[in-house]
């Protein structure tokens, strides 16, 4: 009886479904852009512009992935990866050492992480209250440092910003006829390699899938042998140390610092999670989703840029607008799926 | 003829504030046996069980597994001994696959071999004829499955004591058996289960022996086989309290022969009501938005009940007559006159008392306390601009908590943390408290345990002897057997049937609600 099971293929889990319908519109919503407006959006430089634009969104969106499949959230993430940069430029600017000012961004991404995660799981607070004390103490701490913009004068630092690597194949030819090779800046492969190691161990290390126990249900996890407090622990500190490594792909990108960098960022990096197919509710998620949720937002904006809606209110209203028709979808898709009879 | 003995407890003492939960409770499991631990609200048998998977620790007593001593102090040194618990509400993950769930927790590397857990996982199944497979997502699975899962696990995990907490509560007979199939192998395997349920038929199908508690000690170990129906239940409750309830003995003995059988008090009560014949409430084709239309009176001091299958309109007949959906017409009298009842606070005026089906979303508020619970209707009925005083409303309380003797550590416990029956006690308190002149019961009896059920019906009968028109909706037609003097029987919307004297057993009422004729 078994036996003639095994040929039958399960119906994909709603964690994949809700990343397959992602993946789909963005495809479909490049190809629209692609053929409907035409420009930028015919050269791949496109979507590397993107990608250097948004390498620290998508660095801090996997971070609050995990957070959001653990059932969680962590609303500070744009105040510490600004304050990270802050730091990190002053910290240059007086002759520091690149490396050491690495370990100062993980340090300080990795301090907030320790203490939200300590607050959180074993204090037993709100993850949205003692986020949000560390959203307003990020922002004030920049603040303190440095009212007015700050830029990196640091030699060694300014030739890694500038280091970028270019792709000719890739590339296209310029009206004048040359070749201009299509460039990358090395922040974006900090985010992939954020986004591979995160997908591998949410979908692979014991670890991971505890995260999608602890959203799936709580008290199960722990019933199940699971350390919950730990877990939840660990994901608030990945969560800060991806905000601190944001926070120097971010400074990579802009070479300044500014009191009001990252304005904002813990919303799209939300939102990107969101359209990505991740529940607030937790235990449903995916990194890759996200990946593409943060391109489809980006997407969305340089359609409506494009356009000739150049006033940022359009922006914020198109994603609104998107925001509200994914969950709406993500609701529907899945209260169709789980209100069908459940089979044996 | 007796398997090793697996566990023993001995001399088990719990205290919790101001209760001795457990006085020196001895318990002892065999190899592959199926032991039924048995008792009422508060016998302490949950107490029990808690001790033994480390949710509480006792505070005297000893408990070996296999001849050694072992102290469990949480969940976790449990498991490490061998015990393991199933409980009523399915502690595994939903969104996680079938094998994941088995493995979870417990790997053996940091690396999740996700091919190799499910062919250890289909391997486990197959050999448990569990149908569902380890790729499955488990929110998928149906109840009973996600249950065997679980005991899956256990067995994978070589438990040697496994703790099935009311395990058959929200499963269908095609499930209970598969269950229950289960368990007979696994005991076949030398495991010990200790099974608590509410159920006396399933207890007797499938227990070798059976445990009794009684008020936090221990009233016997007793092979199954040697211990009659009748005797489990009176064991079960105390012999005196069998002594004061004459209508128990009819309900043993109707469960011991399991026949038809109409108990004495019914018939004295029916008896009754051929002298008693003033109709209080009367309704002409009365219909709401669930219900269709239909007739109906009651008389004073009746009691009826609305019988029929789930679905058959029973509980939207009643919720018609108390205005709870919207009523969209009909005629209806009380005491002859005719009366307008389209809201619940209409009927509550004219005297009409309704105890919900389902008392978590319709009746309790678990976060209000005993004494807050029972003088709602009350408040509602005088309108919030008169209070009831605190001293009044805490006399109130008092009086009720002793006369349906509601089991609560004080009157300003929170009704949440009450035992089922006694959360229904609370309500029905809260109804009697208005002095209701007709008092509507919608599965009063459901999950509570037996010696509460015998104390609601009593109270029904004592209530219809004062005069009260009660109507008694139960899914256990021996029961309403019991109780009522008229039988309504509903079949898709209809009334099909009204069923009194002669008419009122067993087969007929079967027969009626099946379809007549055949």
């Amino acid at each position: 009886m078994m036996k003639n099971n095994g040929l039958r293929k399960e119906p994909v889990s709603d964690t994949q479904l809700l990343m397959t319908i992602t993946i789909s519109i963005f495809v479909a919503m490049y190809l629209m852009a692609m053929f409907g407006l035409g420009g930028g959006f015919l050269h791949v430089q496109q979507i590397f512009d993107m990608l250097n634009d948004n390498a620290s969104l998508i660095i801090v969106s996997c971070g609050l992935t995990i957070v959001m499949i653990g059932g969680g959230i962590d609303i500070s993430v744009g105040a510490v990866t600004s304050l990270v940069v802050m730091s990190c430029v002053l910290y240059l600017n007086r002759g520091g050492n690149i490396f050491v000012a690495i370990l100062l961004a993980l340090g300080i991404g990795l301090a907030f992480g320790v203490v939200h995660g300590l607050l959180i799981s074993y204090l037993e607070i709100q993850p949205f209250i003692v986020t949000l004390a560390g959203m307003f103490f990020a922002r004030g701490m920049t603040t303190i440092l440095s009212v007015n913009p700050q830029k990196v004068s640091h030699e060694g630092f300014t030739a890694l910003r500038d280091t970028k690597i270019e792709i000719p194949w890739l590339g296209y030819t310029a009206k004048n006829g040359n070749l201009v090779p299509a460039r990358m800046e090395l922040g974006v492969l900090v985010a992939f390699v954020c986004v591979v190691l995160v997908f591998i161990l949410l979908k692979n290390h014991r670890l991971g899938r505890s995260f999608y126990a602890m959203g799936g249900n709580q008290q199960s996890a722990l019933m199940l042998g699971i350390n919950v407090k730990r877990t939840r622990f660990i994901s608030y500190v990945i969560s800060g140390a991806l905000s601190g490594i944001s926070g120097f792909v971010f400074m990579m990108h802009t070479g300044a610092g500014n009191a009001t960098n990252a304005a904002g960022m813990e919303m799209n990096a939300i939102a990107a999670s969101i359209i990505g197919g991740t529940l607030l509710t937790g235990g449903v998620g995916n990194v890759a989703g996200t990946f593409f949720g943060v391109m489809t937002l980006t997407t969305i904006k340089k359609i409506v840029v494009s356009s000739g809606l150049n006033d940022p209110w359009w922006q914020n209203i198109t994603t609104g607008g998107m925001l509200c028709f994914f969950i709406l979808l993500q609701s529907v898709v899945l209260s169709r799926r789980n209100g069908k009879k459940k089979t044996l | 003829m007796d398997n090793p003995i697996l566990l023993t407890m001995r001399h088990i003492e719990k205290r919790f504030p101001g209760v001795l939960a457990l006085n020196n409770v001895d318990f002892t499991l065999r190899k592959g046996e199926i032991h039924a631990l048995m008792g009422e609200n508060g016998a302490g048998k949950s107490t029990l069980i808690k001790i033994l998977t480390g949710v509480y620790q006792m505070d005297g007593g000893e408990v070996t597994i296999e001849g050694q001593p072992v102290v469990i102090h949480s969940p976790q040194d449990a498991q490490n001994s061998g015990i393991s618990t199933v409980y009523q509400e399915i502690t595994l993950c939903p969104n996680l696959t079938v094998a994941e769930n088995m493995f979870i927790g417990r790997e053996d590397s940091a690396w999740i071999q996700r091919k190799e857990y499910e062919k250890k996982a289909d391997e486990i199944l197959g050999r448990l004829e569990i149908p569902t497979r380890g790729a499955r997502i488990l929110g998928r699975c149906s109840l009973a499955i996600q249950q065997m899962v679980a005991i899956a696990r256990a067995v994978d995990m070589n438990c040697k004591v496994l703790i099935l907490d009311e395990p058959t509560s929200s499963l269908d007979d095609k499930e209970v058996n598969m269950l229950f199939k289960l368990m007979r192998d696994l005991k076949a395997q030398g495991v010990g289960i200790i099974f608590v349920t509410h159920f006396l038929e399933q207890v007797y199908e499938v227990s070798d022996r059976i445990t009794v508690l009684r008020n936090g000690e221990l009233v016997g170990e007793y092979p199954a086989s040697d211990l009659p129906q009748v005797q489990l239940v009176s064991k079960m409750l105390g012999e005196n309290l069998i002594e004061e309830l004459p209508e128990v003995q009819t309900e043993t003995k109707m469960i011991g022969k399991n026949q038809d059988g109409v108990s004495l008090v019914g018939d004295m009560i029916r008896n009754e009501i051929k002298k008693n014949s003033g109709v209080f409430y009367e309704a002409e084709s009365l219909s709401s938005a669930q219900a269709l239309p239909f007739d109906f009176k009651i008389r004073k001091g009746e009691v009826n009940g609305f019988t029929g299958l789930l679905g058959s309109g029973r509980s939207e007949s009643v919720r018609a007559i108390f205005g709870a959906d919207k009523v969209t017409g009909g005629k209806v009298k009380i005491k002859g006159e005719q009366v307008k009842i389209n809201r619940p606070i209409d009927a509550m005026k004219h005297g009409i008392g309704y105890l919900a089906e389902d008392r978590k979303r319709d009746g309790i508020i678990a976060d209000l306390s005993v004494r807050e619970n029972i003088i709602l209707a009350l408040q509602v009925m005088n309108g919030f601009f008169k209070p009831i005083s605190r001293s009044e409303s805490e006399a109130f309380a008092d009086e009720y908590i002793k006369v349906l003797n509601i089991k609560t550590a004080s009157r300003e416990t929170p009704v949440g943390s009450l035992s089922g029956g006694n959360q229904q006690k609370v309500i029905l308190a809260r109804w009697l408290l208005t002095h209701p002149d007709y008092l509507i019961l919608d599965e009063p009896t459901r999950g509570i345990d037996i010696g509460t059920k015998w104390e609601i019906q009593k109270l029904v009968l004592k209530l219809a002897e004062e005069g009260v028109s009660v109507t008694f909706i139960s899914s256990e037609i021996e029961e309403m057997l019991r109780t009522c003097s008229r039988l309504i029987v509903m079949r898709d919307r209809h009334i099909v049937g009204e069923l009194t004297g002669e008419d009122l057993n067993q087969a007929q009422v079967m027969k009626t609600i099946a379809g007549g004729e055949a």
